[in-house]
């Protein structure tokens, strides 16, 4: 566990400045983070944002391994599903955080990543399994561009409730559909084996038997970390600075020559990539595409995930999913030692998501995760303003 | 021609409870410039409670009577509790925090009276009336689902045009400051405005239940259909908001009676109106400002 700890914490220095300025509190926020920043001591990390995020990756890699091979084939099983919702939060985190947009909509389009794979999956001389995922991608971003079209003239409560409209109404296409997508019971899906090089991998580095599960969970590993390295580095870039822009000025950023509507549907797309390879991933994972999986609370669940972790933080995204995942089981053992039944302590975990919902939103709307940044950043700026006046 | 007929009477009564529902919609959307998303699940744990009373033994009418009068408790809870602290603060707050109330209502509904599909009792037949030799699909039920809405929308009428405080309210959502500086308790007449919008979604709620399942999650899609109906309006309007939900009711109605399995494309069909009305005119057909920016 020790050795996930220092790359994440590196990834908060490497997508500070794309936290720093959540929505809700910009003026507090960017006020406790400039001081520090020039006085940061950043001896350790290469100067060049690329090497540093590749860093990060190489580190956030090996941690990977190392958490993957220590745990046992059930938090295995549940770290593969962490993936796939943080791969689709860190879409959300983009399009949400960093560009102000909000979707209700990203489980359709996991459902389209997931359908996609599926479909191809069953094919029966299957494409090598990067292609099809990178077909998940295209399909749920050309999906995310039509949306985001649409969705770029939209804000707030009129975007909410057309991306909700997809949410209730995409699934209905699977149920149209039923002689190809399988109506209600779904699509079964025929996980690829593991390649031999794989279990030669896991016997030379932790001696374990490289079981299917553990397979899926690196997949999503490493679907992941390629997923975050990307956006953590347009975070980073030109777009991503655009995109604040975009969020925090419109009129500003409109006189300064940034055409919003292309930048919103590009927002939209890049979040949508994300949400198809998510999508493509859950598929994998499940073994199941039905559209009993992408209800309503898969997006609100998504939607929770960033917001608790601090909308437009990565790191926040990955922490909210987990809180996902680990979450639940964990409800869910306290509602049935309240003598609730299963089905009743079923529904625990999205009571306690829109209850997190509704109190971050009034008492912490930089999310949890930009709160605590936040308290931290305020207390190094007094210190370090502190010290010239003593010495 | 016969089918025809009864088509458009089905998709009329259920546009009757779209408008309704779209109703409540624009009534919060008129005073606080937020969109309750949380409607749909409210309407739902009102429906629960008369559920729970009519199993109970009791009628009906009185199940009906404290519903809506648990709506009126529940809408002006929320809006005193949850709403009022991020009410005029970034617009992102507000929608996240009624979609956490969507869930969580949603979620405690399934987790206090269970989340299987139970039987949901009209008052009245659901047998067609007899015109001529034909049945039509014109029932004892959808009449009384019109006339309530009908009544329902009269008395709203009556209360905004012709009281005082139906005029204290609309000064509030016309002018926050002025009206305040005018002596209207504004926080108070926007509480009043969420109990009474409260009030007309469980009552859509009640009715579209009437006859049908219930479950925890059947607002879902009336939540989405309430929310095209009134964009479909204006989202400022209440007659836009009642149009918008008639045509609603029959466009649906015809995808449903005349597409091949066609119930299952209502969803679909709704999202694509609601892109249509979005990207050709995004101020609604009945919007009463154009200075909106959408």
């Amino acid at each position: 566990m020790s050795d996930l700890q220092s790359p994440t914490n590196t990834t908060a220095e490497g997508t500070r400045a794309g936290g720093k300025a959540a929505e809700e509190a910009p003026t507090e926020a960017t006020a406790g983070a400039d001081q520090p920043t020039a006085t940061r001591r950043r001896s350790l990390l290469p100067q060049s944002t690329l090497l540093r995020h590749l860093l990060v990756l190489l580190l956030a890699a090996v941690g990977a391994v190392v958490l993957l091979e220590i745990t046992d084939p059930f938090t295995n099983s549940q770290l593969a599903t962490l993936t796939y919702y943080a791969i689709a939060a860190g879409g959300l985190t983009v399009l949400t955080g960093m560009n102000g947009q909000i979707s209700l909509g990203h489980g359709a389009l996991m459902a389209v990543g997931a359908y996609t794979t599926a479909l191809f999956l069953s094919a029966d001389e299957p494409l090598p399994l990067p292609l099809i995922l990178l077909a998940a991608i295209v399909t749920a971003t050309a999906v995310g561009a039509l949306v985001g079209v649409a969705a770029a003239r939209l804000h707030g409560p009129y975007l909410a409730g057309a991306t909700l409209a997809l949410a209730v109404g995409l699934p209905g296409l699977a149920i149209y559909f039923h002689d190809v997508l399988g109506g209600e019971q779904g699509m079964r899906v025929r996980a690829p084996r593991a390649p031999e090089a794989f279990g030669s991998f896991i016997s030379a580095v932790s001696g374990n038997s490289a079981t299917n599960t553990k397979w899926l969970a690196y997949l999503g590993a490493i679907c992941l970390l390629i997923t975050y390295f990307l956006l953590a580095n347009l975070i980073r870039s030109r777009i991503g600075r655009t995109w604040r822009a975009v969020r925090d000025q419109e009129v500003a950023a409109e006189l300064a020559g940034i055409n919003l509507g292309a930048w919103r549907v590009l927002a939209f797309v890049v979040s949508a990539a994300a949400a198809g390879l998510a999508g493509g991933v859950l598929a994998l994972v499940v073994r199941l595409a039905a559209p009993s999986g992408f209800t309503l609370v898969l997006s609100l669940a998504l939607l929770t995930a960033i917001v608790i972790g601090g909308l437009g933080s990565l790191l926040g995204a990955l922490l909210g999913s987990a809180l996902l995942v680990f979450l639940p089981p964990f409800v869910t053992d306290l509602g049935a030692g309240w003598g609730l039944d299963n089905t009743e302590a079923a529904q625990l975990a999205p009571f306690v998501y829109g209850v997190v919902l509704i109190v971050a939103m009034i008492f912490a709307p930089a999310g949890f995760v930009g709160t605590l940044r936040m308290r931290w950043l305020t207390r190094q700026a007094k210190r370090s303003a502190a010290q010239p006046s003593r010495g | 021609m016969q089918y025809f007929v009864n088509v458009t009477l089905t998709g009329l009564t259920e546009g009757m409870v779209y408008s309704a529902f779209a109703l409540a919609l624009v009534l919060i959307w008129r005073s606080t410039r937020i969109v309750n998303f949380a409607q749909g699940s409210m309407a739902a744990a009102t429906t629960f409670i008369a559920l729970a009373l009519i199993q109970a033994g009791q009628s009906y009418w009185v199940a009906l009577i404290v519903a809506l009068l648990s709506g009126l408790l529940l809408g002006a809870l929320v809006e005193r509790v949850v709403i009022r602290p991020v009410e005029g603060g970034p617009e992102l707050n507000a929608v996240i925090v009624t979609l956490g109330l969507f869930v969580a209502i949603q979620a405690a509904i399934a987790i206090v009276f269970g989340s299987a599909f139970q039987s949901f009792p009209t008052p009245f037949g659901l047998e067609g009336f007899q015109v001529g030799d034909n049945r039509i699909a014109l029932t004892p039920n959808s009449v009384w689902v019109i006339s309530a809405v009908l009544v329902t929308m009269a008395l709203l009428v009556v209360l905004f045009r012709f009281t005082r405080i139906g005029l204290a309210m609309r000064a509030s959502a016309f002018g926050q400051e002025v009206a305040r500086l005018l002596g209207v308790r504004v926080g108070r007449m926007l509480t009043l405005g969420w109990a009474l919008a409260a009030v007309v979604g469980s009552l859509a709620g009640l009715l579209i239940a009437g006859g049908e399942f219930v479950y925890p999650a059947y607002m879902d899609s009336l939540i989405v259909f309430g929310f095209v109906a009134a964009v479909l309006g204006g989202l400022d309007s209440p007659i836009g908001a009642i149009v918008g939900g008639l045509i609603l009711g029959l466009a649906l109605s015809y995808v449903s009676g005349y597409v091949e399995r066609g119930s299952a494309l209502v969803n679909v069909a709704a999202l694509v109106i609601l892109m249509v009305v979005l990207l050709v005119r995004p101020g609604g057909l009945f919007a009463s400002s154009t200075a909106r920016r959408a």
